[in-house]
């Protein structure tokens, strides 16, 4: 792994009273993608505005490349932003957006149209120089706002939801724009979003946040597999949270039977969170099954279908790619690699 | 779509009545003569009062300029506050407006007279009596007390639609306040800036009243001209309605003037 560049120690946000960072600690390391991902209102935003200048921690130190800069205002700073609303200067035009950091760094005008060049062909937006910002698409707005960032050549991007506002299909075209933009531009990314499968796709490391505090840190593939606990598991794709008892190690207690499972190191008869996730459920006959209830309801949903089965007084979420019949008997099992164990969250 | 048309309908007739038929009726009295016949005489007479005439504008432009210098700050500084000071704040730039306009002229005329409450006081400290009402400085600063909310008000409207988070990336790109300042708020408040010119430009520029309480005799104005020929002793209404029609020309030329320094700033990327 790459140096550390941005070290966030003990970061404390207030807003009229109101805690919104809670002791936040995080290191960022040179060139890699980050994504803090979280609910609205988990301190995700406030966390990026504090690496661009906005906002100042009431405690805490922020330290960019070693050098402390708590106060240091965003003019300062070497990063830039793209907005959550793109924030395009509506008087100027797509060239004049984009050339607005050059202009104020006063360099010479032919680096200038090089550099505004080089931007518009990277984000595909040739031929746009002398629109208005206000005839572009959110599409095109989007990426003028990316342009209009990266043409400064800044260490790190700041990105606040900058796909909120597209459709799925436009953002998915974007998620792999910009990965790729990061990849060619070797510099880091730090990028802010609430949906969980955009954090998946694009990024290095996922910063998952909660009522101001970061609830873990890992590769995507961490994150997914191996949730620390229950809003993690939850927020990360749909799963199934069940109370369980860990009887001791490798085997644990829930809807009433024992399922082996791989995890130890609990205390014996120890009030826990399973996680299941609606993939690694299948669905058998009921004499095979390890659990058995009535098929409730089915949804298409494309590449799967959406089966919930109310067994053992629980209702579970099942993905599979075979329909059932509302109303059937069937039976379901999970082997125990499949098996997520967690500890309680603390209320 | 239609029916809705009709609910114009009522403005319209209003404007035909009261707008359209006088302002053609000017036209006519400036072009003829009391008998009836058609004449140039009357606009031709209108430059014996060039001097007058230059001296409105000048007077004019002079309180656009100061309520221009001290609304736009204070329009800028009050978009900035919350919605609740914001609205506290309007309301105490609209009070004064809510008095009478000749009551509140009138009440200079006590402060600012020989033995006014200025000259008072400056008297018990030794200083004056100084010469403040019946000058140039006198109507100029009954225009600017009277019209200034006319500036700020356009301005404050324009103001609290930039967004905020233009300005943080004005600041992000490497923008210090001065820089923010130039580069985004004062293009973005341009339409802002040339609606509050017109609106105390076009009142200042065509005032009577103010000339006549604080301007004394020797601060004849536009206004005065076109008073004393409907209601004054030089009773000749056809020379009035040559005037006002000047009047109205200088207005619309300058009009075109900021609306023409407007669309240039828009050609630049406006084009929303």
């Amino acid at each position: 792994m790459n140096d550390v560049l941005i070290d966030i120690k003990n970061a404390v946000v207030e807003f009229d009273g109101e805690r919104v960072l809670n002791g936040l600690n995080l290191q960022i390391h040179d060139k890699e993608f980050v994504t803090f991902l979280g609910p609205s209102g988990c301190g995700k935003t406030t966390t990026l505005r504090i690496i661009g200048g906005f906002i100042e921690p009431l405690e805490g130190d922020i330290f960019f490349d070693g050098k402390r800069i708590n106060a240091l205002p965003p003019y300062k700073r070497a990063v830039n932003t793209v907005f959550q609303r793109y924030a395009l200067f509506p008087h100027l035009n797509v060239y004049e957006n984009i050339a607005f950091g050059l202009r104020l760094k006063k360099l010479p005008d032919r680096e200038i149209a090089s550099r505004v060049g080089e931007m518009l062909e990277m984000v595909n937006l040739r031929g746009f120089e002398k629109r208005g910002v206000g005839q572009l698409s959110g599409g095109q707005q989007q990426r003028v706002a990316i342009a209009r960032a990266l043409v400064n050549y800044p260490r790190v991007l700041l990105l606040d939801e900058p796909l909120g506002a597209l459709d799925l299909k436009l953002r998915k075209e974007m998620q792999g724009e910009l990965k790729r933009i990061q990849q060619a531009m070797e510099i880091t990314f730090i990028y802010v979003t609430h949906d969980q499968e955009e954090a998946l796709t694009m990024s290095d490391r996922v910063v998952v946040m909660k009522d101001g505090e970061i609830q873990q840190i890992g590769t995507p593939q961490d994150i997914y597999n191996e949730p620390v606990n229950a809003f993690v598991a939850d927020f990360i794709g749909e799963s199934n949270i069940i109370d369980g008892i860990m009887i001791h190690d490798f085997l644990v207690e829930f809807c009433g039977v024992r399922f082996e499972c791989v995890d130890k190191g609990f205390g014996e008869m120890q009030r826990v969170d399973v996680v299941v996730r609606p993939e690694d459920v299948k669905v058998v006959s009921p004499e095979e099954g390890q659990l058995s209830g009535v098929v409730e309801s089915i949804l298409f949903k494309g590449v799967h279908y959406e089966i919930t089965v109310g067994a053992h007084g629980f209702r579970w979420i099942i993905h599979s790619t075979l329909p059932q019949e509302v109303g059937s008997f069937v039976g379901l099992r999970v082997i125990p690699e499949d098996i997520q164990i967690m500890h309680k969250m603390e209320e | 779509m239609s029916k809705a048309k009709y609910a114009a309908l009522p403005y319209l007739v209003w404007m035909v009545v009261f707008t359209i038929i006088p302002m053609l009726l000017i036209l006519v009295f400036a072009f003829t003569t009391p008998d009836g016949g058609f004449t140039i005489k009357n606009i031709s007479d209108v430059g014996k009062y060039t001097d007058v005439i230059m001296k409105s504008i000048w007077l004019a432009a002079i309180a656009t300029a100061v309520c221009l210098l001290l609304g736009y700050p204070l329009a800028y500084i009050l978009s900035r506050q919350s919605a609740r000071s914001q609205q506290i704040g309007l309301m105490l730039i609209m009070l004064p407006m809510w008095m009478s306009f000749l009551l509140r002229t009138f009440a200079w005329m006590t402060l600012l007279e020989k033995t006014g409450v200025i000259n008072r006081v400056l008297g018990m400290i030794g200083l004056g009596p100084f010469e403040l009402i019946n000058t140039s400085g006198a109507v100029v600063l009954g225009m600017v007390y009277n019209y200034l909310p006319f500036m700020i008000l356009p301005l404050h409207s324009i103001m609290v639609k930039i967004d905020h988070s233009v300005i943080e990336a004005a600041q992000d790109l490497g923008a210090g306040s001065m820089k923010v300042f130039s580069k985004v708020v004062l293009p973005l408040s341009m339409p802002g800036i040339s609606s509050g010119i017109t609106m105390v430009f076009v009142p200042a520029v065509s005032t009577f009243i103010i000339s006549k309480m604080l301007g004394g005799g020797s601060n004849l104005m536009i206004g005065d001209l076109i008073d004393m020929q409907f209601l004054g002793n030089a009773y000749n209404p056809h020379l009035g309605s040559a005037i006002s029609l000047v009047l109205m020309v200088i207005v619309l030329l300058c009009m075109s003037v900021m609306n023409q320094f407007d669309d240039s700033e828009e050609m630049e990327g406006m084009l929303i």
